[in-house]
């Protein structure tokens, strides 16, 4: 058996667990660990501008794969500057294992040079988090941060570690440990079969039944048993903005996005349907909108791994507790049993009433899922770059395009210098209205147009400022340049190309749902509404 | 409605942070709270009493059972339990006082475990009503000092909590 320092063992467990990239930035208090990082050919660290991107960046590896993105931060400074990212994650599920130095353990509590208690500090954003009390645990202790971070509900998981724990001169046995033991967790594996087939009757019975699918069903990996059971009910299906991808939406079935600023036509079938199948949603203040007037008339069947999602905020009549992908597997194959079909006619005016309301509305690009990455519940401006530049380094064959404003950039902008240092050509639309666009909507219809900090008067001048980073930079002020531009800039493969694109400032986005209303309350433009 | 919840969690550093955490966190109200370790070592039993709608209840012991280091979880309120508090009170004992507060503590079966020339000191048990009698027939006016441990429980019948 090999003898291995703290800093090896946690180098070498990361090999083992197959961690092919670290996003990270050094420390005092993680010197020994990017020491053994040093040695260690098979890993490659990305080092970025700011521990907040090495957590987006991370997380957007995460977003693309479903596996857990790997993060390692110092102590004090480090570990602060992380939390906005493993927030980001939280809100999200998302899988992340973030390593944070830590000071001697003889001195935590002392006030140390760069200590805080990174614990205590992370504890409401965390799904779990450890703090390393031997060197010997750090391979056990690691591989339940996976293991947790990435089953069940996922979601990021902090490991601290004070710096005598990785000290070279101490070495320890090491064996990679195949399983994580945890006698107090379990999510469930399957739902109640019970529950699925009174789901099943009743969305068989449904006169206006609606699928409502979340970021749940791209984190479980059920895409495709949704779609065949939407498929086989002829059922309208809307997405939350976390949920775009899960399900085609390009296919006639597609509805649009729901929620605040929702699609017309989701929000009103959503309100006038009888039968609500949530699967893998949470039904976000953003989406339901008054939860009192909530879908008046619907009975609501709601499919999640987390049990504390359920009836937190809008009651269910049938809560399936279970993986998204197996329980949507057993309620197709409970259908198929069954052997019957929704009522021919009942469907039909339905899909008549639906396409009234979607008139001529255009379909949506998302045809799958993992390809659309956000901020959903944070809404973390500053987001974009460093999650597209995750994706890109892990898929350096895909085009990746970050669509951003020129408030959100700015955010993140001195990871331009890391995307030259590790060739990451990734493609930056920025959406430069000179405004805080989604604060300056709001100031115009609730503070009658009184722009307090909305906008910026000294914006750099894009362009040069990537010419500056060594990137390629464009300006396009006339729509007539914007395809052949963007065609330019998707040509060049291997060049980073920031698009700066002039918009209105007085733009607004619509539909946009009025607070407190019902689903179908909504401003279609700034002087209609429904 | 009060609910008493019970729970086994890993006797570990952080556990009890991480659950006094949550109710902070998610604005949840916390009345009385105990914890220590059990027989086994390697877990603590926390008791709390809490106040809410049901609806808030049940995403408490949601969230508690979300909690990695909490191994098991019962609401004891929802069926037949035996609760109890521990009360230590320091009363003021001169002249004829001191017979009364004598007399009052053998009807509320408490005893006296300290004493001196102007002071008793009486332990009590009992639910939280029980105590809180005890203080209103003592009289505030003669109270210098109350430590009450907050409510502790533990089913009735051959209800266990266990691993």
């Amino acid at each position: 058996m090999e003898l291995l320092s703290g800093a090896e063992m946690l180098v070498r467990f990361l090999r083992d667990e197959g961690v092919k990239y670290i996003y990270g930035y050094p420390g005092g208090a993680v010197l020994h660990i990017y020491d053994a990082l040093f040695k260690e050919k098979s890993i490659e660290h990305i080092l970025v501008r700011h521990e907040q991107a090495a957590t987006h960046m991370a997380d957007g590896y995460a977003r693309a794969t479903g596996k857990a993105g790997v993060v390692l931060v110092t102590s004090g400074p480090g570990a602060t500057n992380a939390i906005t990212g493993i927030a980001t994650a939280f809100m999200d599920s998302i899988p992340m294992v973030v390593i944070s130095g830590q000071v001697p353990s003889n001195m935590v509590g002392t006030d140390a040079f760069q200590e805080t208690d990174m614990i205590g500090i992370s504890r409401p954003i965390v799904k779990h988090s450890f703090m390393i009390k031997h060197p010997s645990e750090i391979p056990e202790v690691m591989k339940k941060a996976f293991y947790l971070a990435e089953s069940g509900r996922p979601g990021p998981v902090v490991v601290d570690i004070p710096k005598d724990m990785t000290n070279p001169a101490e070495k320890f046995e090491y064996v990679y440990p195949k399983k994580a033991k945890l006698r107090s967790y379990g999510p469930a594996l399957r739902g109640h079969s019970g529950q699925i087939r009174k789901a099943a009757e009743l969305l068989l019975a449904a006169k206006r039944p609606i699928i409502y699918a979340g970021g749940g069903v791209i984190l479980g990996g059920a895409s495709a048993q949704l779609t065949e059971l939407a498929k086989m009910l002829n059922l309208p299906v809307t997405n939350t903005l976390m949920g775009l991808g899960c399900y085609p939406g390009s296919d006639r079935q597609f509805v649009g996005m729901l929620g605040m600023h929702g699609s017309y036509t989701a929000n009103l079938a959503m309100h006038h349907a009888d039968v609500i199948l949530a699967v893998g949603a949470r039904f976000d203040d953003r989406v339901i909108n008054g939860a009192a007037k909530f879908c008046p008339n619907a009975k609501i069947i709601h499919i999640d791994i987390d049990p504390a999602s359920i009836s937190k905020t809008i009651k269910a009549d049938i809560p399936i507790v279970g993986p998204v992908g197996s329980v949507l597997t057993e309620m197709v194959a409970i259908v198929k049993e069954i052997g019957q079909a929704p009522n021919a006619e009942t469907v039909a005016s339905w899909w008549k009433q639906i396409d009234e309301w979607r008139g001529n509305r255009g379909l949506f690009p998302y045809d799958k899922p993992n390809r659309w990455l956000n901020s959903g519940g944070l809404g973390t401006m500053g987001f974009g770059l460093p999650a597209a530049m995750g994706v890109k380094l892990n898929f350096p064959e895909a085009d990746v395009a970050c669509v951003t404003g020129e408030g959100s950039i700015q955010m993140n902008i001195q990871e331009l210098s890391t995307c030259l240092q590790y060739d990451l050509p990734v493609k930056i639309i920025n959406l430069n209205n000179g405004a805080l666009g989604m604060v300056r909507q709001w100031q115009d219809m609730v503070y009658n147009s009184r722009y307090s900090h909305s906008y910026m008067e000294s914006l750099p001048d894009f362009v040069r400022l990537a010419e500056a980073y060594g990137h390629v930079g464009m300006r396009i002020t006339d729509l007539k340049d914007l395809k052949p531009k963007m065609e330019e800039a998707f040509a060049m493969k291997d060049r980073l190309v920031f698009l700066d694109i002039a918009v209105d400032t007085s733009e607004h986005v619509y539909p946009m749902q009025i607070k407190d209303g019902a689903m179908r309350d909504m401003w279609l433009s700034k002087t209609e509404r429904t | 409605m009060r609910h008493i919840i019970s729970l086994l969690m890993e006797n570990e550093p952080g556990a009890l942070s991480r659950v006094v955490g949550l109710f902070s966190q998610r604005n949840y109200n916390i009345e009385s709270l105990t914890v220590a370790p059990t027989e086994d070592p390697t877990l603590s039993r926390l008791t709390l009493t809490t106040v809410g709608h049901e609806e808030v209840i049940e995403q408490i012991t949601k969230n508690l059972n979300k909690l990695i280091e909490v191994v098991k979880l019962v609401d004891l309120s929802e069926s037949a339990h035996i609760e109890r508090e521990l009360m230590l009170i320091k009363v003021k004992a001169t002249g004829a006082q001191r017979a009364e507060v004598k007399r009052t503590t053998d009807i509320f079966r408490g005893q006296i475990v300290d004493v001196t020339t102007n002071v008793y000191t009486i332990q009590l048990a009992g639910t939280t009503d029980k105590l809180d009698s005890f203080i209103q027939a003592v009289g505030t006016a003669s109270i210098l000092e109350v430590v009450r441990s907050g409510v502790t429980g533990i089913s009735r019948g051959d209800k266990v909590l266990s691993i």
